[in-house]
């Protein structure tokens, strides 16, 4: 992407921030909504008293005060660095909001009065429903919608991206954003957000770890791990009457280590900060979500609608050629389509200007007088009547041919040219004068490079993609092809798009599209995700639940990935931690053991000196392993659309396998380590 | 030897051979299709109409499961009022067997309708033929098909779209009971009987050994109760010593066809899953999952066995038939233990040798083996049990692929892992809790008269208890006193939990994934058939429900083992 330099792994002041954090973040009120590192805090606090017991009492029988002190600050140590990862998410969410919200704290605001005046006050006391005032040079007080006029905006504070766009009352364009720049003209904006309110703020409440809502998946996982949490405390605490029956004395410093390394403090360390995580790419990607579950939503979308302008094509469609019907003089028809053009504001229009602008010369005075008409959504036709009576109509071939008279001959020769047009992927638009037929429009489009490439990377992910249009059929197919999308909507009206969500809805299929205008707003909130764009207008905003602030409409390919990603580290997170289990049963149990019952020894498989220095390894590298696992965490999983199963094939060998395997080697090393300690 | 091992492997083949077309029967059932057992029909509609049943009813989880509790609740009244009257009754007791003590009634009657079978009691002088047939062969029967039914409830759960019925819980219930164990038993019966099991009504027989003395032979109604008992994993003999008894178990075929029995209908259950949902290849890799841990389990214990005790050898005594001490001759070493392997992975609990005399680490397969207790599992509910693996399979290895995890076609969410989290948490409470409550009161009482033995072995005795009843599986480590009011009463507890949460829990996970859409299949859903999948349930099973057992196992049998 071509903005903002991207915020580094561990910037300096996030890190310090972090830190403070993390000792705040040992409130037990707080840990207690993480069953496992809460009672990983249960298990320190009952060190801390141990450690002060032997302190007082050499002769306790729970080994030396030093050595429970060190178990003490390891099992401290594994809190602090499960909660500087949540911290250290949490900081980057808030750092990254902060550089998008910065610009518009503070501005002035031209406050409309009702009775027309206007006053300056502070952009931080409008409220939703007033109405200000900005001209060339004011930065935007808040967000809002523009009710009078037109101007050229820098948006550059927020999107990076330095080329201006214009905002206009009464289109699918009338959204402000705070923070960015008039650069021409003046406009009239009526907030649609009381400040602390805008999307921007739900969005650092989504980044941080008290406010946060867990979603529903997250749920699941902690419901699972708080239940792998009570098994193994099961399982440790009875190992004391077990120990008692066999004459062995197991001291409480090697019960609370073997119980927090076996439950799963990997993931439950990490579990918020991934959540949070995500959260924060979606901030980096410019996308504000409005909850996490719509993120974690994108990861399942099996269909995604896209608007082909803008999205699979560059910008608009051009005239690329005109050709005459029936021995009609071409540049005839070319003053002909001229006139038709001049009051349509499209960009095809414009572009038809253009086009004849190249050919012939229009003389100003030829269109004095004359009556323009709209286009209209029902009668897809726009054109002048003229003052001498002439009536010329241009307008997508469907519409003419039931408008134009229907002459010998003539119909079937510009139907040819109009599916050859059509066939080549362009679009024709037929001109009629009085009625009569007389000449095509060749409107061509561009499609983006690289597009494919992404679409095809969906596919491999398992997501269907749908290109929304209002070209014809042919055209439409012509263009899918080329630009390799699944299936199509072609002559789209803004119900279609709705009918086709709800139908795929109805098979179960989840189902993301992405819009700005107004007529968007329903088929919006009928999508299981939605994402609008900036520079759309409220409605549509407000019935999204992601708004991307680029306005870019291939962002949802990113939001998808985010969503995957957030899934995929947390499960590869869960099942590392729980394989780790392996190894550390085989430290543990021979060295709880080892002087009471020696035949144990033999399952100390990883030759660990001593029995101490085996269960300080062991609960050494379940603290550091969490520190290992911030940067993955904050920067999620890498995600490969390779399919399902040999996705599943690759996690389980890195992070299952690795997760048997590694601890065995870290533990030996650790070990290595610490044995020289007890000589 | 090498008999021995190939009357073990063509008696497995030859049940997995014929499991697969009853499996297929038996999915015919659950739909209620035509089958050759429709002769059935009429005495199926006398009994409804007699019951005031409507068999049609629509049941959605929770009226499924207040079905089946009610109906469990009856036919415990029904045999623990008879165990306790059954010596006024004045038909079917030649031998003038009392009527049983409360405590003894009521932990033989909550032990038969949970489908455990731990006897306190032996049939021969504790149980009249009454008893025998109406409530011991009686409960045998409705327990099996209890547990049957609640696992055609999972499959109509599992097929359903937005559709909260579950079938009828009478219907499948009776129809499990008629269907698929009444013809069955018939057969195997009659196979029984022509081998000398014997079925009379008479008294105890006088006979004259060798040595001049009269002895009593203790006689009955044996062959239609035994039939059963492996049929519906139950496991309940009709003599104390149970299927080493001769009467029980007389020789090495009816050693094979009893051996046949007790896997038979969980392996048919598997694959009755593929029929019934048209999945058979998944069916296969779930029957291979199970297999696979089965067959290493059996070759664990039939190769410590067959090798016998190396105390003994040092002793320089002939070990060439291995490690026989609690073992019949007619069987043989490697039979006792493939049996053994057997009973413990159905939870059937039938023993035809004496677990506790085994080498220390094959009763630390047992253990292990009643611990996961679902490779193919009791009747019904081992699949139940293999089903919780499943979802919480699916669901890390659906976070796995970066997509909500879904099984079938359905999300997995929230609701299905909670109650799938809580139905974990079962078995290591239910095992590990109450072991360390007896093992603390040991500690504490040393001359407590539980333990025959001390230190590890010990332990494992009561490790292997506790296990038994939360399996279901009803068999025991002889060495255990446990008629008395300690092991009664918390016994009678872990019994009833370990088999009704298990049952209810995944029901009403079927239940509430019936309810849900059905989402079709795209690249990015995560196939349930293959193998990378079926690799992620074994690891499921091994760490996190084995492993969890690690320590005590290492206390126990593994201890034992290393201190030979």
């Amino acid at each position: 992407m071509k903005h903002k330099k991207p915020l580094k792994l561990f910037e300096l002041a996030i890190v310090k921030h972090a830190i403070t954090s993390s000792f705040e973040k040992l409130n037990p009120l707080y840990l207690l909504k993480n069953p496992v590192m809460f009672t990983v805090e249960i298990g320190t606090a009952i060190m801390f008293v141990v450690s002060v017991i032997t302190a007082i009492n050499q002769r306790s029988g729970q080994g030396s005060f030093v050595y429970n002190f060190v178990i003490t600050f390891l099992l401290f140590l594994t809190l602090l660095f499960a909660n500087f990862a949540e911290a250290m998410a949490e900081e980057r969410g808030k750092a990254q909001a902060a550089s998008l919200r910065k610009a518009r704290e503070d501005t002035p605001a031209k406050l409309v009065e009702s009775d027309g005046s206007l006053k300056i006050i502070s952009s931080s006391v409008l409220k939703k429903g007033d109405i200000y005032l900005a001209e060339a040079g004011d930065t935007l007080p808040a967000d809002g919608e523009i009710i009078e006029g037109l101007a050229s905006i820098d948006e550059s504070a927020i999107t990076g991206e330095s080329a201006p766009v214009i905002r206009e009352a009464e289109t699918d364009h009338s959204g402000v954003v705070g923070g960015t720049r008039v650069l021409s003209d003046r406009i009239k904006v009526q907030v649609t957000t009381n400040s602390g309110e805008s999307f921007l703020d739900k969005m650092i409440g989504l980044v941080e770890g008290a406010k946060r809502q867990k979603t529903p998946n997250e749920i699941a996982l902690t419901v699972l791990l708080a239940s792998f949490t009570l098994i193994f405390l099961f399982v440790t605490v009875t190992l004391f009457p077990f120990a008692f029956y066999l004459n062995t004395i197991i001291t409480i410093s090697a019960l609370v280590s073997l119980f927090v390394c076996l439950i799963p403090t990997t993931i439950g360390g990490l579990l918020s900060a991934i959540g949070i995580a995500g959260m924060d790419r979606a901030l980096g990607a410019d996308v504000i979500a409005k909850s996490g579950k719509a993120v974690e939503n994108a990861g399942d979308i099996d269909t995604v609608l896209l608007d082909k302008t803008g999205t699979i094509t560059i910008g608009n469609r051009k005239a690329t050629n005109i050709f005459p019907i029936n021995g009609a003089d071409k540049s005839v028809i070319m003053k002909y389509c001229y006139l038709s053009s001049i009051s349509d504001s499209t960009p095809e229009g414009k572009s038809i200007i253009e086009l004849v602008e190249k050919n012939i010369e229009i003389k100003n005075g030829e269109y004095e007088n004359a009556k323009f008409i709209k286009f209209t959504a029902e009668t897809r036709m726009s054109g002048v009547d003229l003052p001498d009576g002439t009536q010329v109509r241009k307008g997508a071939w469907d519409a003419i041919k039931n408008y134009a008279d229907k002459e010998n001959g003539v119909l079937s020769q510009a139907e040819k040219v109009v599916t050859e047009i059509a066939e080549n992927g362009g679009t024709p638009l037929a001109v009629t004068v009085n009625k009569k037929l007389l000449g095509v429009v060749q409107l061509e489009d561009i499609i983006k490079p690289g597009i494919k490439e992404r679409f095809e990377r969906l596919r491999k992910m398992g997501v269907k993609t749908v290109m929304v249009t209002g070209d014809n059929p042919l055209t439409a197919k012509y263009i899918a092809m080329k630009a390799g999308v699944d299936d199509f909507i072609a002559e789209a009206k803004p119900e279609d798009k709705m009918n086709y969500i709800l139908k795929e809805q109805q098979e179960g299929k989840l189902i993301a599209m992405m819009g700005d205008g107004t007529n968007d707003a329903p088929a919006l909130a009928q999508a299981d995700v939605a994402v609008a764009m900036n520079s759309g207008t409220q409605a549509a905003k407000e019935a999204a639940n992601m708004v991307d602030l680029d306005s870019d409409p291939t962002k949802l390919l990113e939001v998808i990935e985010i969503g995957k990603q957030l899934l995929i580290t947390r499960g590869n997170v869960t099942t590392f931690s729980i394989a780790n289990d392996v190894a550390k049963y085989f430290a543990i149990i021979p060295a709880v053991f080892s002087i009471s019952i020696p035949a144990l020894n033999v399952l100390n498989i990883m030759k660990l000196s001593s029995p101490q220095s085996a269960i300080l390894s062991a609960v050494i590298f379940n603290a550091f392993i969490i520190l290992a696992l911030v940067p993955l965490a904050l920067r999620g999983v890498k995600y490969k659309p390779i399919g399902a199963s040999a996705l599943l094939r690759r996690n389980i060998l890195i992070y299952g396998l690795g997760g048997v395997i590694v601890p065995f080697i870290g533990i030996k090393l650790i070990d290595m380590v610490v044995s020289l300690f007890f000589h | 030897m090498d008999t021995d091992m190939s009357g073990i492997i063509f008696g497995f083949l030859f049940t997995v051979i014929l499991a697969v077309p009853f499996g297929k029967y038996i999915s015919k059932v659950f739909k209620g299709e035509k089958v050759w057992t429709d002769f059935f029909t009429p005495l199926e509609n006398l009994i409804f109409k007699i019951s005031a049943i409507d068999p049609n009813e629509e049941m959605d989880w929770k009226k499924s499961m207040k079905a089946m509790l009610l109906l469990n609740l009856i036919f415990f009244i029904w045999s623990f009022a008879v165990l306790l009257v059954q010596g006024w009754i004045p038909i079917l007791n030649p031998a003038r067997i009392a009527s049983m003590e409360p405590s003894l009634a009521f932990h033989s009657a909550v032990s038969f309708v949970t489908n455990t079978n731990m006897q306190a009691y032996s049939g021969e002088t504790s149980a009249t033929y009454f008893s025998q047939m109406f409530v011991f062969t009686f409960l045998q029967f409705v327990s099996a098909g209890t547990g049957i039914a609640a696992l055609a409830l999972i499959f109509k759960g599992l097929t359903q779209r937005q559709a909260s019925n579950l079938g009828n819980f009478y219907n499948l219930f009776l129809k499990s009971c008629t269907r698929i164990l009444l013809p069955l038993a018939f057969v195997v019966s009659i196979i029984l009987l022509l081998n000398g099991v014997p079925q009379t009504f008479k008294a105890q027989q006088k006979t004259l050994t060798l040595q001049g003395d009269t002895v009593r032979v203790a006689t009955g109604p044996v062959a239609s109760m035994i039939s059963i008992k492996q049929l519906g994993t139950n496991g309940g003999g009709y003599f104390g010593t149970n299927s080493a008894h001769p009467f029980e178990n007389p020789n090495y075929l009816t050693d094979m066809v009893e051996n046949f029995s007790i896997l038979f209908i969980p392996i048919a259950l598997v694959f009755s899953f593929g029929y019934y949902l048209d999945r058979k290849k998944l069916a296969w890799i779930f029957f291979g999952i199970m297999t696979l841990l089965f067959i290493t389990f059996a070759a664990i214990n039939i190769n410590y066995e067959t090798a016998g005790n190396p105390l003994i050898t040092k002793m320089g005594i002939n070990q060439s038939l291995g490690n026989m001490e609690g073992k019949e001759v007619r069987f043989g070493a490697a039979a006792s233990a493939y049996w053994g392997v057997s009973t413990t992975s159905t939870s059937n609990g039938s023993v035809n040798s004496m677990h506790d005399s085994q080498m220390p680490l094959s009763g630390g397969v047992y253990m292990l083996d009643m611990m996961i207790n679902a490779l193919y599992g009791g009747v019904g509910v081992g699949f139940i049990n293999f089903f919780i693996y499943i979802i919480i399979a699916i669901f890390i290895s659906g976070l796995m692929v970066g997509r909500t995890p879904e099984f079938l076609g359905k999300k997995i969410e929230a609701k299905e892992v909670k109650i799938a989290a809580l139905v974990l948490l079962v078995t290591p409470f239910l095992v590990l809790v109450p072991t360390a409550i007896a093992s603390y009161a040991v500690a504490k009482n040393p001359n407590l008269p539980w333990l025959n033995n001390p230190s590890f072995h010990g332990f494992s005795a009561m490790l292997y208890q506790f296990t038994s009843c939360n399996a279901n599986n009803g068999s025991n480590f002889a060495g255990l006193g446990i008629n008395n009011y300690f092991w009664n009463i918390i016994g009678g507890i872990v019994i009833f939990i370990g088999r009704f949460i298990p049952i209810i829990g995944p029901v009403a996970i079927a239940g509430m994934m019936a309810e849900k859409k059905y989402i079709p299949e795209s690249v990015g859903t995560l196939k349930a058939e293959s193998y990378t999948f079926a690799f992620m349930v074994l690891g499921i099973i091994i760490i996190v429900s084995a492993l969890n057992f690690f320590p005590a196992l290492a206390l126990g049998p593994i201890a034992e083992h290393l201190a030979l």
